[in-house]
């Protein structure tokens, strides 16, 4: 009996630190990608460059957490890495060639300034596309996947739906609101405005998205509905919506006072509430309701080994990742192009 | 009846990795070449070594970007398309492949920010420090994937729960340290040196043609030659030895490299060409030398082989592949070993700058590294088939539930993307290495470690004139 509560409390780890994993990606990246989205309206020249040479040296650091939630969902839980990735298949492979074009453009709008307005889109495409794509796989997965035995069973197109398509927009306006507030920390002038006029439209669009996707949630399933409004959780879930609210007055005075920190902070605390929800929403689930985290682990020994490790690196990984963001650190300057 | 989603999701996996594993075979040694290039900047002060290694950090940059995009869709595509694969071997590869994450990837991307930009950010020692920790990370990477390959080759300690999945039966070690694991991990980090080794000194030999006295490419066709002469002939013994540990576990793969479908009590031939044919398990027009074979793979003259025809035909590795892939592979090295050996011999007699054919020569050979890499990937890969983990499942049983059409779709989309985005990589590549590492620079003097004023890193900056180049 000792063995079974041990391997439980191993399984509820793992979801904690995959869920940290995507959740560090998702803020991460999710900057990078929102500036690739918002690449077409910054000035040709001095603005795009300064925006680039501002991910540049970190976009690399900021996807690797992709290939950590990708493999550490395969190691930790390999059942749900084997249902979700065949169900979203259409999703993720845009997403990977989305990655791809976005991943090259740092590189090749240098070594080529005369095609560089091309890869400039392809920048701004590829970022997109992938934001859209990650997006769509959430709203996938919360919809629910059809499963029978310990396969994906349903059809190919089966996570395309109005909820998707929701959750793909959502996702993309709220990382072009990452994108811009951090561009409004690492920029000044000019390019600073600019950033500022952009976060205060998309601080309005995100609000309206994270709105919209939360009322349509608990109408994917009842279960839902009764996670977020049932007595007296509600009295829990409830403080989610509240401190969103205080989170978004904090958001629009900040941009407004021309602070330049705190509206990538206030953007990222959004992000964790939105997250936290999912949270509440999804737990114990991994594909919801077909299969918990506890169907989906694989076994105790596989998720130590994994553990020892993980609780070793992730910090020296930390350490390390905080002190190329310090090396880094203030307004951006010139690349080594 | 064809099953053409299996066949499809093969190919797209093929494709996909393949293409892949062009850049880190070059981007694995090309980081050990700059850490040399900036360790020997620091500790001679020498113009040159700064040049190259700015030189040589753009190609990287553009190469390694390749790698990370091209490696996050492999990442991803043992769930999309192997999904029966992933949940089976999940509990005993994930966290192989998770660890690789951890202590590769991002310590490659966690101090490639500063490789690539930090020079006038941090001082020296902590950017050359960057340096050694993205090469480290290369080398930890290679290490770990070539484990997670290894035991798909020769699985051992595992068993098989009741859901059908493998899971350790033990101790890690025997996993991670499986049979082939040493041997494929040499051969391929060798591969890799090799490949880069044969790129510097093609470039270099590009440019003495144009120019005898540049010093840039002296340094790389010097220092690439020198590489193959001490890699060429190691990387013959380790393959020897790699393919006896081989034999031993999977026989199938070595006698179908070697085309023998019959076997030989006394002593096998070398078949040195011949067209193999699966269907009448025979080889055609063979050019032989008696006994051979035996003793290459038994050492051993008179020492009997078995032959394919001892195993059933749908168990078997399709000879008709892998006796064309294994003699490319096996001829580039000697090749390879050849242009070593002249190398070595011109600097003996002090003309290594001066053998306009042997700069041609290197020239010709600077994409054998690839070619020989891709050929020797594929004799051990298709080797393997029908089995994805051999002996345990084939590689028929171990694909996602996806339609042919979906995966007809993605598949001409990687094809598309990759030949137009990675071509243009390439390119671009070129077009950089077809610039001479600047011609004459004049060594600067020698400057103090600590000097407040003028800093040696300044070699690194880009004149302003070339920040648009």
């Amino acid at each position: 009996m000792t063995g079974l509560t041990y391997s439980l409390d191993l399984t509820v780890v793992w979801a904690v630190i995959i869920a940290f994993g995507i959740f560090a990606y998702v803020v991460m990246d999710g900057f990078d990608l929102g500036i690739g989205i918002l690449f077409p309206g910054f000035e040709v020249g001095a603005e795009r460059d300064a925006a680039m040479n501002s991910i540049a040296p970190v976009w690399d650091g900021n996807e690797t957490w992709l290939v950590l939630g990708g493999g550490g969902l395969f190691a930790a839980f390999p059942l749900a890495y084997a249902i979700i990735l065949p169900a979203t298949y259409p999703l993720v492979i845009a997403m990977l060639l989305g990655l791809v074009f976005r991943g090259v453009a740092f590189e090749f709008r240098w070594r080529d300034p005369v095609h560089r307005r091309w890869w400039d889109r392809a920048f701004m495409l590829g970022s997109l596309v992938a934001a859209i794509a990650q997006g769509m796989m959430l709203g996938a997965i919360l919809q629910g996947i059809r499963v029978v035995g310990r396969a994906f069973a349903g059809g190919w197109l089966d996570w395309l739906t109005p909820f998707t398509v929701l959750t793909g927009i959502s996702v993309a306006v709220g990382y072009g609101l990452l994108g811009a507030t951090w561009l409004i920390g690492k920029t000044d002038g000019p390019a600073q405005a600019h950033a500022r006029r952009m976060a205060r439209m998309l601080s309005i669009a995100t609000v309206v998205a994270m709105a919209a996707v939360s009322v349509a949630t608990p109408f994917l399933s009842y279960d839902y509905w009764r996670r977020w409004f049932a007595m007296p959780g509600v009295l829990l879930t409830a403080q989610v919506p509240l401190l969103v609210v205080v989170i978004t007055g904090i958001l629009f005075w900040s941009i407004a006072r021309g602070r330049h920190k705190l509206p990538f902070l206030a953007a990222l605390a959004l992000f964790l509430l939105g997250y936290v929800g999912l949270g509440i929403s999804i737990f114990p689930y991994v594909v919801p309701r077909a299969i918990t985290i506890w169907a989906a682990a694989a076994p105790a020994q596989s998720q130590l080994f994994m553990l020892v490790g993980t609780v070793v690196i992730i910090p020296i990984i930390i350490g390390y990742t905080g002190w190329a963001y310090w090396v880094f650190r203030g307004k951006v300057g010139e690349g080594y192009h | 009846m064809t099953d053409y989603a299996l066949l499809l999701a093969r190919i797209q996996f093929a494709f996909t990795v393949s293409f892949h594993f062009l850049f880190p075979a070059f981007s694995i040694g090309l980081a050990s070449f700059l850490m040399t290039l900036e360790g020997l900047w620091l500790r001679t002060g020498r113009g040159v070594y700064a040049n190259l290694y700015r030189y040589w950090l753009k190609i990287f940059a553009i190469v390694f970007g390749m790698g990370v995009v091209s490696g996050i869709v492999m990442s991803y595509q043992f769930g999309t398309n192997w999904s029966v694969f992933s949940d089976r071997a999940g509990p005993v590869i994930g966290p192989l492949m998770a660890y690789e994450v951890l202590t590769a990837f991002f310590l490659e991307a966690g101090f490639l920010g500063v490789m690539l930009f930090g020079i006038t950010k941090v001082g020296r020692g902590l950017h050359f420090f960057a340096t050694c920790m993205v090469a480290l990370g290369t080398l930890i990477s290679a290490t770990w994937i070539l484990s997670v390959n290894s035991w798909m080759h020769t699985p051992t300690g595992f068993a098989i729960n009741a859901q059908g999945q493998f899971v350790p039966a033990g101790s890690w070690l025997p996993i991670i340290f499986n049979p082939s694991f040493p041997y494929r991990l040499t051969h391929t980090v060798i591969a890799a040196f090799l490949t880069t080794a044969l790129v510097v000194a093609a470039v270099g030999g590009w440019h003495l043609l144009r120019d005898r006295a540049n010093l840039g490419a002296r340094k790389m066709l010097a220092m690439g030659l020198g590489m193959i002469a001490v890699m060429a002939p190691l990387q013959i013994l380790a393959g020897d030895e790699h393919g006896l540990n081989t034999l031993e576990h999977q026989p199938a793969k070595v006698l179908a490299m070697e085309g023998h479908y019959d076997a030989h009590p006394d002593g096998a031939p070398l078949i040195l060409f011949g067209l193999p044919s699966d269907r009448d398990e025979q080889v055609r027009y063979a050019v032989e030398i008696p006994r051979l074979s035996s003793l290459i793979l038994r050492h051993d003259l008179n020492a009997p082989l078995p032959g394919l025809k001892a195993f059933a035909r749908n168990r078997r590795p399709p000879a008709t592949i892998l006796f064309w892939s294994f003699r490319i592979m096996v001829g580039l090295g000697l090749a390879m070993l050849m242009l070593g050996v002249w190398g070595l011999w011109a600097r003996w007699r002090g003309r290594l700058y001066d053998t306009p054919w042997l700069h041609r020569a290197a020239v010709a050979m600077g994409p054998a590294g690839f070619v020989a890499v891709l050929a020797g990937w594929i004799t051990t890969e298709v080797g393997r088939q029908p089995w994805v983990i051999y002996g345990h499942i084939l590689t028929a049983d171990a694909r996602s539930p996806i339609a042919a059409p979906a995966v007809a779709t993605s598949l001409a989309a990687f094809v598309v993307v990759y030949f137009a985005v990675f071509g243009l990589g390439v390119l671009y590549v070129l077009r950089l290495i077809a610039k001479p590492p600047e011609a004459h620079e004049a060594e600067p003097r020698r400057t103090p470690r600590h000097a407040a004023g003028i800093t040696p890193a300044a070699t690194f900056e880009p004149t302003n004139k070339e920040k648009d180049a």
